[in-house]
């Protein structure tokens, strides 16, 4: 529990919290960005540098983008999205802090036996761009075809769906 | 002697450490690299200014600034005051939080990439292991700032610009990455000192810079088209048109404000630019094996202010596109030469080294090239233009 | 604490705050954002497992993570699409609107 993974944690939880909970769409998708990152930190923290800029890559550099784009393009006024009502609000929060409850029991109650593992050196196992390379091209190959073809189905699929019928875009 | 002088920068660096408890040398270390990265590349954007508007005002048949100190070289100081003392105007409509970050993201998100150009021989902030992939990363970052900046203003010219910046970095930031792809295949590295390291070796007097390669040149002439595209320079300025969205997103920035969105912008450019140097140019390596005795930073410097004055050079010369040329460039005719760049790049990887593998690899990249110019020109028929908004 | 317990719980709290985003706001872009915020949490999961697991040679953490960007990255691709799509329909992004079956 160092005083690093503590700031981090606080700025991610900051800023997921915020992302769900303001009442303006972009800002909420601004807060995220700043939970976005604090994640890619905390990957780097735990020594996962590609991953962690992989995350940078992706979810802010594309995945916010994106949504800010489907806000602009959907909310004709910057109006405040409406809050929900009391009922659900209750509900729905409640089976959140329950399933936070469930998990966390779990996590202390050594039901996942953390403490089995066996103890670990400080200093962060290697994981270079070049191990993960090797892995991807030899363990991993198929999967990373998969993604591949995945990739390309949701792309076309993305563009297809919001390009909409022809007589339509007029 | 020339080794001294070489290194003189990290020599300078560790004499002053020493002074230093040895608890927090680590931190005075980043700290004097960033304050010094700062400095240089914020003195590079003012003397670049200057150079700009000269350069510009004589291939428009005009002086250029002559006013301001000899030569008009006090010009960028000029500017500065002015923009520092002029009064900074937010709009009434304005998202007030978000319209001041968006400078400050923008300024922030262009200095980060400098973390991993090496300047110099040892010249580097920090040798990341994922080094390139860090420098794409952050460049993203400015997307989002420029979103902000244009969604922030409340300005539907603002967010015009902003949208069409997005859409056009984001379309220009896949053949960029692609550009670049085909080096990190052939070093095997995606740390740019290792990158650096594999072109700083010479054969006669030769270079083995990936630029003089065929795969080499097409990359490097892809990734500079995508770069200038990238930060938004003639003739892919349409995000600023003055002729159409006034100033882009940044129309409603005044004063310092302003200032820095030009500030973050040039220091993006020169961050691409870094980059393309890195990649394709040889770094800090000398063109010949008899000028290594010239210090590395000199010939890096050297190499960026003749990038910068090829920008230059464009911008004074080209007319900017519209929209729809500018989408039809990047997704029909970059995004497949990049990808047949690899493809070359592939090739030349497993050929036995020898001159066979020029012609072939020249002639993987030349001959799609030309059908694909053939082929774009031959489907644009000039037909007759109806303006449908403007009646 | 261990290390691994306190990332654990810290994915444990985003991924509640994303199921609480995703079961309670009503924009349907905000409800996909709440799912990709679970999906992270998840991942943060893996890396931590990964940093502290009994073999962290064999890298499945991290490949797993890897693909799970790259599947997040397309899912939220069409998802947002889809609600391009949904929003030119109905003319709202608001879940609790789009309620007619008919097209």
């Amino acid at each position: 529990m160092t005083a690093s993974f503590t700031i981090l944690a606080a700025i991610t939880v900051a800023g997921m919290a915020a992302a769900m909970g303001l009442r303006n769409a972009v800002h909420c998708v601004l807060a995220l960005t700043v939970g976005f990152a604090g994640i890619a930190a905390l990957y780097l923290q735990l020594g996962a540098q590609f991953v962690g800029f992989t995350q940078v890559l992706v979810y802010v550099g594309a995945v916010a983008i994106l949504a800010v784009f489907a806000i602009m393009m959907t909310q004709s006024r910057p109006s405040a999205t409406p809050a929900p009502r009391a009922p659900l609000w209750a509900a729905g929060g409640a089976v959140a802090a329950a399933v936070f409850a469930v998990l966390a029991w779990a996590i202390h109650s050594n039901a996942l036996s953390v403490q089995a593992l066996p103890p670990q050196p400080e200093a962060a196992p290697s994981a270079t761009v070049q191990q993960i390379g090797d892995a991807l091209m030899h363990r991993f190959v198929l999967p990373l075809e998969i993604v591949g073809l995945l990739l390309t189905a949701a792309l076309i699929g993305a563009v297809v769906i919001a390009m909409g019928r022809r007589e339509e875009m007029k | 002697m020339t080794q001294t002088l070489d290194q003189i920068f990290v020599l300078a660096k560790h004499w002053l450490l020493g002074f230093l408890p040895a608890a927090i040398q680590p931190f005075c270390s980043a700290l004097l690299s960033v304050v010094a990265i700062i400095l240089v590349f914020a003195t590079l954007f003012a003397i670049t200014t200057w150079l700009e508007r000269k350069g510009l005002g004589r291939m428009q048949n005009r002086l250029g600034p002559n006013r301001v100190g000899p030569c008009g070289l006090l010009q960028p100081l000029a500017d500065g005051i002015k923009s520092l003392t002029k009064e900074d105007i937010v709009p009434a409509a304005a998202d007030h939080a978000v319209h001041f970050m968006a400078p400050v993201l923008l300024v922030a998100a262009s200095f980060l990439g400098y973390a991993v150009l090496p300047i110099g021989r040892n010249m580097v902030l920090t040798n990341l292991n994922a080094g390139v992939l860090y420098f794409f990363a952050v460049g993203s970052l400015m997307e989002l700032a420029v979103f902000m900046a244009g969604w922030s203003s409340r300005s539907k010219y603002s967010l015009l610009g902003a949208m069409r910046a997005i859409a056009q970095m984001i379309s220009y930031e896949v053949p960029l990455v692609l550009a670049s792809i085909v080096v990190i295949l052939h070093t095997g590295s995606l740390s740019t000192v290792a990158i650096v390291d594999r072109q700083a070796v010479y054969t006669g007097i030769w270079p083995h810079w990936f630029v003089f390669t065929p795969w080499g040149l097409a990359g490097f002439v892809l990734f500079m088209v995508a770069a200038t595209a990238e930060s938004n320079r003639s003739p892919f300025d349409l995000p600023e048109g003055e002729s159409e969205i006034i100033a882009g997103y940044y129309i409603e920035y005044s004063g310092f404000k302003f200032a820095l969105f030009f500030l973050g912008e040039y220091i993006g450019m020169f961050a691409t630019s870094a980059m393309a140097i890195t990649l394709f140019l040889g770094g800090w390596a000398a063109p010949f094996s008899f000028l290594t005795w010239v210090p590395s930073y000199l010939w890096f410097f050297a190499k960026l202010l003749a990038i910068i004055s090829a920008f230059i050079w464009v911008r004074g010369t080209l007319p900017r596109l519209r929209m729809d040329q500018l989408m039809n460039l990047a997704w029909q005719f970059m995004l497949p030469m990049t990808l047949i760049n690899l493809l070359a790049a592939g090739v030349w990887q497993f050929m036995p080294a020898g001159v066979a593998r020029w012609p072939v690899c020249a002639a993987i990249v030349a001959v799609p090239f030309l059908l694909l110019a053939r082929g774009l020109k031959q489907k644009r028929k000039f037909q007759l233009r109806t303006y449908r908004f403007s009646q | 604490m261990n290390p691994l317990q306190g990332y654990l719980l810290l994915s444990a709290l985003l991924f509640s705050i994303g199921l609480a985003g995703a079961l309670l706001r009503r924009n349907a872009i905000l409800v996909l954002i709440g799912i990709e915020l679970m999906l992270n949490a998840a991942n943060l999961n893996f890396i931590a497992f990964w940093r502290y697991g009994p073999v962290p040679a064999a890298l499945t953490g991290i490949m797993f993570t890897i693909f799970s960007i790259a599947v997040a990255a397309a899912e939220a691709a069409v998802g947002l699409a889809i609600i391009l799509a949904a929003y030119r329909h109905s003319r709202t992004t608001d879940l609790d609107r789009m309620d007619s079956l008919k097209g």
